[in-house]
């Protein structure tokens, strides 16, 4: 298992970034920014539209690659691994896209199915039992299973992408606005899952989300992407931050509300 | 294959003695296949109370917890009793978590079962019940299309998009010349080939011209270039107006108070009945020189015999015969490529399905019109 030290910190340390500089053309969005995500904790990552919390994510997850700096997860490089190295980081993460990027041409079951029949020796039985159990540890109806994404309404299609990326029991959960473009009372019930399935499978998340609600009811720590660099801190530290734009983030009406809402 | 499947990880174990079930070593994924087939060998045995211990796992994630949930089930369900299942403290909330569920939501994972002789069965009586609704479907577009025609031609300045209309012709029409001109030489070349062939043998080779012009001008022409466009501008109108409808292109042209059959299908419809007929005039011409151009060089047939030969074969009503039928097929297959653009649903897979069966209904169509015509001129004795 991973056990670097951070300044003196007994905490594991999952994903380990340093000195990241990513940009497209001539347009730097993170310049040699560093971050440190902890085995066990809920990181929400914020920022203004922009800020490049997606492409953070992205060249985590080496989808993007990274112009100077490191990135490791689980102790090994990423960004810069090639195919069969990067097989072996893959199968211990999972990643929820925004929209679920669930593959339209199979049913929910099958999408679940994709990894397992990829990456082990299961019987079909077996797939189909574990699908049906990630499907009901999700919330969906048993009868999702059958269903083709097409068929699902938004919240529903994220809960099956979320049980598709946690369909090979990953460490680390990668969420991209998890909450976005789900009414109020669905946003909940997903935060709600988010935690709970947090500390049943002792998750580690790493999520980006624009919802200041989801923020302070499931995480732990709190990333702002804030003029291409990183603050992490908690809600109560981000407050007291006098940076102008986490100061307006937190101290904004919406801000304001969701903080006096569960706090 | 890559594999997560790690033999030099510790494996997990689990064993039955004295009425007891324990388990112990990594209850993951990993080890989930193996253990999957030795749990399902378990022998239920007897009646007797059976205690589960699993507190000396080591590692236990959700395939595992499954794992040690269905075993339960199973021996419970085999009659047994069985008390407690201890996990490691940790493991507690997990395995809790997945037992909330009701085990009558596992228990048909594949949904109602059928033997495949059934299911067959089932396939059948749902494609036709398909079919049906299809039929009704188009026959409902029909409707509509001729009411808002009809408006049309009542008030033809109002409604009648004509841009839009001629860029139609230009596009199925004159985009499609080179390729409908060069099937037809071909298959005009191809038809006297095969003529000259047989009818040499009877010494009447010059009667290769009137199955060639009678061939060509009453059936061929008109049926190959149908199939064509219906391949060519048919798909391009599903796949069209479905990426519209995609797209929420279509929403907004409704909320917009704009009426989409006037603004989206009659231009197709319209001008594909103006450009097939055309088309179809020009692929009999361009059959009929394949056709005579085969003649000079296989039969030595010159070009005025051809012309005299060919007057005396065919006259004008064998052309319209052949006419008469283009704009009815176009229509047919505008009004397909329409009808199943709307049908398209908002993601891209549906975009594809419903153009493969736009072109595949509407060349059915097209052949089942084409024998109704058939059956009506001979009816007819035209």
């Amino acid at each position: 298992m991973v056990t670097k030290k951070n300044k003196g910190d007994k905490k594991d340390v999952i994903i380990h970034i340093q000195g990241l500089v990513t940009g497209f053309g001539s347009k730097i969005i993170h310049d040699h920014l560093d971050l440190d995500v902890y085995r066990g904790e809920v990181l929400g990552v914020v920022g203004g539209s922009g800020s490049g919390k997606s492409v953070l994510l992205r060249t985590i997850i080496g989808l993007n690659a990274p112009r100077e700096g490191t990135i490791e997860v689980f102790g090994k490089r990423t960004g810069y691994a090639e195919g069969s190295r990067m097989r072996k980081l893959e199968v211990r993460w999972g990643i929820l896209f925004q929209e679920g990027a669930l593959f339209s041409s199979q049913t929910i079951a099958e999408n679940i199915q994709v990894p397992l029949r990829e990456y082990t020796s299961m019987s079909q039985e077996l797939m189909d039992e574990i699908a049906a159990m990630k499907i009901a540890l999700v919330g969906l109806p048993p009868d999702a299973g059958q269903k083709y994404p097409s068929e699902l309404s938004g919240g529903m299609k994220k809960r099956a992408g979320l049980a598709r990326a946690l369909a090979l029991d990953p460490e680390l959960l990668f969420l991209d606005e998890p909450t976005s473009g789900l009414d109020p009372i669905s946003a909940n019930q997903f935060d709600e899952l988010i935690a709970e399935l947090q500390q049943s499978l002792g998750l580690t998340v790493f999520m980006v989300t624009h919802d200041l609600d989801s923020l302070s009811a499931v995480t732990d720590r709190i990333a702002v992407l804030v003029d291409k660099k990183i603050k992490t801190g908690t809600i109560d530290e981000l407050r007291k931050d006098t940076t102008p734009w986490i100061h307006e983030y937190f101290s904004g009406p919406r801000g304001h509300a969701a903080l006096a809402g569960s706090r | 294959m890559a594999s997560i499947e790690n033999a030099a990880e510790p494996d997990a174990w689990f064993k039955v003695e004295r009425g007891v079930f324990t388990a112990g070593g990594r209850w993951t994924i990993a080890q989930s296949a193996r253990l999957d087939q030795q749990l399902r060998g378990l022998e239920t045995g007897s009646n007797e109370a059976i205690a589960m211990d699993a507190s000396g796992i080591e590692r236990l994630d959700s395939t595992g917890a499954w794992l040690l949930l269905r075993t339960r089930r199973a021996l419970e369900s085999a009659g047994r009793t069985v008390s407690g299942l201890k996990v490691p403290e940790r493991y507690t909330s997990l395995l809790e978590n997945l037992d909330r569920d009701d085990p009558a939501r596992h228990a048909h994972p594949r949904g109602p079962h059928m033997s495949p002789w059934t299911y067959r069965l089932y396939r059948i009586g749902k494609a036709t019940i398909q079919a049906g609704h299809q039929g009704w479907g188009i026959l409902g577009y029909l409707g509509r299309v001729t009411v808002e025609t009809g408006e049309m031609i009542a008030a033809p300045r109002k409604n009648l998009r004509f841009a839009a209309m001629m860029y139609q012709v230009e596009e199925t029409g004159i985009s499609a010349l080179p390729i409908v001109g060069l099937l037809a030489f071909l298959i005009g070349v191809v038809l006297a080939y095969q003529g000259a062939d047989q009818l040499r043998r009877f010494g009447a080779e010059i009667f290769t011209i009137n199955l060639l012009g009678v061939g060509v001008l009453r059936e061929i022409g008109g049926l190959i270039t149908a199939i064509i466009v219906a391949g060519r501008s048919g798909s391009a109108f599903t796949a069209h107006l479905g990426s519209m409808r995609v797209n929420q292109e279509i929403d907004a042209m409704q909320t917009m108070g704009l009426n989409t059959v006037d603004t989206l299908v009659l231009p197709r419809i319209i001008g594909l009945v103006i450009a097939l007929p055309l088309l179809t005039f020009y692929a009999n011409i361009m059959a009929l020189i394949g056709g005579a151009m085969m003649c000079y060089f296989d039969l030595g047939i010159t070009i005025p015999v051809f012309l005299r030969q060919l007057n005396q074969a065919v006259d004008v009503s064998t052309l319209m015969v052949g006419l008469i039928k283009a704009p009815v097929f176009a229509f047919v297959i505008a009004l397909v490529g329409c009808y199943e653009g709307f049908q398209v649903e908002r993601n891209a897979a549906s975009v594809g399905q419903l153009t493969t069966r736009s072109v595949v209904e509407s060349v059915f169509l097209v052949i089942v019109l084409d024998a109704a015509f058939s059956i009506m001129f001979s009816v007819l004795g035209i």
